[in-house]
């Protein structure tokens, strides 16, 4: 069981409060993710959480219980550290057996568990090398093991990928998500990376200045944008917005319309912007061009088809997809 | 990681140490300074009773202070100066690729591991004696007069016997420092037309400065306070009472406690002067 | 910064750096050289280099006349129990001030620095009534504690600076994997630590060994450790140039040894952490 309730959580240090009074439910068995600039305070958010530090103010409930003064060895959380915090004097195996020694667990049970999880985990090769002996997605899954030994109530993992190269964070995603179908346990995961939290979360927690922004599915966040904020930060490339006269047209202060909810036309005409190619991205399978010149903003990022050649200085003819524009007013908040 | 109680038992780990070193500076330091404004010759009449500043203006006007302070500086900075120039060009020359590198190191740091009163004595014995010593055989066979070192030039023995012995800790130093160099660096600056000259102008002094300093500090510190290699080879006689040295004579031997203590005072604010920018320095690489 | 460069350069480079080297260490070489010798040869014109008959006779003398074994023990004694009993009490204040630092540690580890620049000489006649008034004037006891508060602050920074490598996500780790204060202490940082306390009792060992104030100052016979009794051969009795040596290669060799395997460590032990 891992259900977990913040009430009123805040945390201060001395005279800065880095997360203001804040409420949040995370269900047993899910995947949440906390996303948000560097510095939003989704780590100490995570680390409120694990017991790492005091809670200024408010409660931490663990399935039911007060859990807000217990010692991060009680709460029966596991967590995954970024730099993997495996102990280098210890060989693979008293790494994952670490937990259950601690735990006083008998001999016989601990070396099943070890057995079960280095199999799991594809690590019963390497059980007796010392982790400096490892390769980095290697390390990234002994910690792994060391978490899910305990059969922790949730997980906790605090950008575990981040030290990874691109091709192996792939990989490594991947198996974190098989994994937790597997578990069913809940898993609690902190990144910067939205690519991540898209592809990984039940529930994406969108973090700025301590403060939540939006909670939602991926699609949700990806189709209905709280605000301005949640908006630009979720999808790649961002969300084109646009002010002023072209945003009065739709009653908004503020439209935004995504790269991939944009055509390109041949001919200029009626709700058609027309501007400059600047730089193109060719991926293959799509082009992003970056449109100067339209009047409308500075760029406006495009998404077409990887076939289509358009070379730097040339003129463009788009058509933004009417039902697909977001509106937002002064504040910077959604209007319906 | 700093939860409260982490933090509360923190202060308790803490609290030895730091109550034994307020206790080793404020109790001693305290008696100086008490001394240090009183008559007091514990072996003719004891503790005669407040005098004010009176030991301070006599420890400064006695005919022995100035010449104590030149000898303090004579020996300071000619040990610092031979060091510095010597370390930087032997860390230079340890930094390029030889042979057998790990020993010349060993062989160059060994002098810092040779107790004081050993290296002063065989110095003054085995190589400054001016019949049986080394240096004198040499002096006799390019058919010179053998030096009667510590009697003529006694000053610069001792800078020299100190130069011994503090070289390998500067070359060590500055060694470690050039070699955090970035390569990069040196070759860009290659690439960009300096020659040797230049690139040791413009890259390698710079970035050894701060080591330089450090050595500066550290060195001025300790040697300010050197005592055995003058209670051995010397005694303090023909002229090289450094400060340390004649604060400890007022003391001990002439057991003149109130004048020997106001001497203290002053060695202590001297000393403090200079660990004051000693600090700044390693207190600025704390926050790296 | 170590680039390519010609054989011709590196021969060139190596006879002059090896000949610098055997310079420097020549004065404890031919010490170590003159023990083996006779008086007489000691003092042979022209010197004898490495040719003469070589004699083991100076050590027996030595220990014979001057019981150096008595000085050795109170060296090993002095520098021994003043090293250890420093990491007993630097070793939890170092863990506090590395993984619990707060506001004010900066400032106490830079005032217990300050401490070791007083200079000696200016509190010598405080501790020297102390030491009569207490009756530790001449005992191992006082002079070990004397040695332990000077080399404090270097204990307390030199572990400081290894604590500080490292990582505090491990010790969170161990506590996030249940382990109490003291199995975080006892399973995972003393064994990550142990290459960096080494190094700290291997260096305050060799200061304390080769501490030359106090210990003139504070022992007269009881307590005197090697840097008096090479002292006491400040007064030279006839022929002696051997037995010197003698007496001088036994007080330095184990340091030396000892210091060989630290001069690494010594960088980081001397500048506080600032020259790495």
């Amino acid at each position: 069981m891992g259900r977990i309730v913040l009430e009123k959580v805040k945390k201060s240090f001395s005279e800065v409060t880095v997360i203001p009074p804040l409420d949040l439910e995370i269900e047993d068995g899910e995947f949440v993710v906390f996303v948000g600039p560097s510095g939003c305070g989704k780590s100490t958010l995570l680390r409120l959480i694990a017991g790492l530090e005091d809670v200024t103010d408010g409660t931490i409930r663990i399935d039911g219980n007060d859990a807000t003064s217990i010692p991060p060895a009680k709460r029966g959380l596991a967590m995954v550290f970024q730099s993997y915090a495996l102990y280098p004097h210890m060989s693979v195996r008293k790494n994952i057996a670490f937990p259950l020694k601690m735990a006083k667990m008998d001999q016989a049970e601990i070396n099943r568990r070890v057995e079960n999880a280095a199999s799991v985990l594809n690590l019963t090769d390497y059980l007796d090398r010392r982790p400096g002996q490892l390769s980095g997605g290697q390390r990234q899954r002994v910690a792994i093991g060391r978490a899910i030994v305990r059969e922790p109530a949730a997980f906790l993992f605090d950008e575990p990928l981040s030290n990874l190269d691109a091709a192996l964070r792939v990989g490594m995603r991947m198996e974190i998500s098989e994994l937790h179908k597997k578990l069913d346990t809940t898993m609690i995961y902190v990144t910067h990376d939205q690519v991540e939290a898209m592809t990984m979360a039940d529930k994406i927690v969108v973090l700025r200045a301590g403060n939540i922004e939006q909670v939602g599915s991926p699609l949700e966040l990806y189709r209905e944008p709280r605000n301005l904020f949640v908006a630009g930060f979720i999808g790649s490339p961002k969300m084109n917005l646009i002010e002023g006269a072209e945003a009065a047209k739709h009653g908004a202060h503020t439209i935004g319309i995504r790269p991939e909810h944009i055509d390109v036309v041949e001919a200029a005409g009626e709700g058609v912007w027309s501007g400059v190619v600047g730089v193109s991205e060719h991926l293959g399978s799509d082009t992003f061009f970056h449109i100067h010149e339209t009047g409308l903003a500075e760029t406006i990022t495009v998404r077409a088809d990887g076939e289509v050649s358009l070379k730097h200085g040339d003129t463009i003819h788009l058509k933004p997809r009417a039902d697909v524009i977001h509106r937002f007013d002064a504040e910077g908040l959604r209007q319906s | 990681m700093a939860t409260q109680h982490s933090r509360s038992a923190a202060r308790l780990m803490m609290a030895p140490a730091v109550v034994l070193l307020l206790g080793w500076m404020l109790v001693p330091l305290s008696m100086t300074l008490w001394f240090s404004f009183r008559k007091f010759l514990p072996l003719r009449g004891g503790d005669q009773g407040f005098v004010g500043f009176d030991n301070y203006v006599r420890f400064i006007s006695s005919s022995s202070f100035w010449p104590a302070v030149q000898t303090t500086l004579v020996i300071v900075l000619g040990v610092l100066i031979i060091t510095i120039v010597f370390g930087v060009l032997l860390a230079m020359l340890l930094d390029q690729p030889i042979w057998g590198q790990g020993i010349v190191r060993i062989l160059i740091i060994a002098p810092f591991f040779v107790m004081p009163t050993v290296s002063a004595l065989v110095w003054k014995n085995i190589f400054m004696d001016p019949v049986n010593g080394l240096l004198a055989h040499l002096w006799r066979a390019f058919g010179a007069d053998p030096v009667v070192w510590l009697t003529d030039v006694p000053v610069y023995s001792i800078v020299m016997i100190l130069s011994w012995q503090w070289l390998p800790f500067a070359t060590l130093i500055l060694l470690t420092a050039i070699q955090s160099l970035d390569g990069e660096q040196l070759e860009a600056s290659e690439m960009d037309g300096a020659g040797f000259l230049s690139r040791f102008i413009y890259i390698i002094l710079p970035h050894l400065s701060r080591a330089i300093t450090i050595v500066i500090l550290i060195q001025t510190i300790f040697l300010l306070s050197i005592f055995a290699e003058i209670f051995v080879t010397t005694g303090g006689a023909f002229g090289t009472r450094t400060l340390t040295y004649l604060i400890f004579q007022r003391v001990l031997e002439s057991q003149n406690v109130g004048l020997g203590s106001a001497g203290g005072v002053y060695a202590i604010i001297l000393a403090n002067i200079v660990a004051i920018f000693l600090m700044r320095i390693v207190g600025k690489n704390l926050d790296a | 910064m170590a680039r390519a460069v010609t054989k011709q350069r590196k021969t060139l480079n190596t006879l002059v750096a090896w000949a610098v080297g055997l310079l420097i260490f020549f004065p404890i070489l031919w010490t170590i050289l003159t023990s083996f010798k006779t008086e007489a040869q000691a003092i042979n014109d022209p010197p004898l280099f490495l040719f003469f008959d070589w004699t083991l006779e100076n050590y027996g003398v030595v220990q014979e006349r001057s019981d150096y074994m008595r000085f050795l023990w109170n060296s090993i004694i002095l520098a021994g129990g003043s090293t250890l009993l420093g990491i007993l009490v630097a070793v939890p204040a170092a863990w506090s001030m590395a993984f619990v630092p707060s506001k004010r540690t900066k400032d106490i580890l830079l005032w217990m620095l300050s401490t070791k620049m007083l200079p000696a000489v200016g509190v010598l006649y405080p501790i020297y009534l102390l030491f009569i008034e207490l009756g530790l004037l001449d005992s191992r006891v006082g002079l070990t504690i004397v040695l332990m508060l000077i080399n404090l602050p270097i204990i307390v920074w030199m572990l400081y600076t290894y604590f500080r490598e490292i990582p505090g996500e491990i010790l969170e780790a161990a506590r996030m994997d249940g382990a109490s204060l003291r199995e975080e202490i006892l399973y995972v940082l003393t064994p990550m630590a142990i290459p960096g306390i080494a190094s700290t009792i291997l260096l305050n060992f060799i200061l304390a060994w080769n501490e030359a104030f106090w210990t003139l100052n504070l022992t007269a016979a009881k307590a005197a450790p090697l840097t008096a009794f090479i002292a006491s051969y400040s007064s030279p009795e006839g022929l002696f140039y051997a037995k010197l040596s003698a007496a001088s290669t036994m007080a330095i060799a184990p340091i030396l040894i000892l210091g060989w395997f630290s001069q690494k460590q010594l960088v980081r032990g001397l500048t506080f952490g600032a020259v790495k």
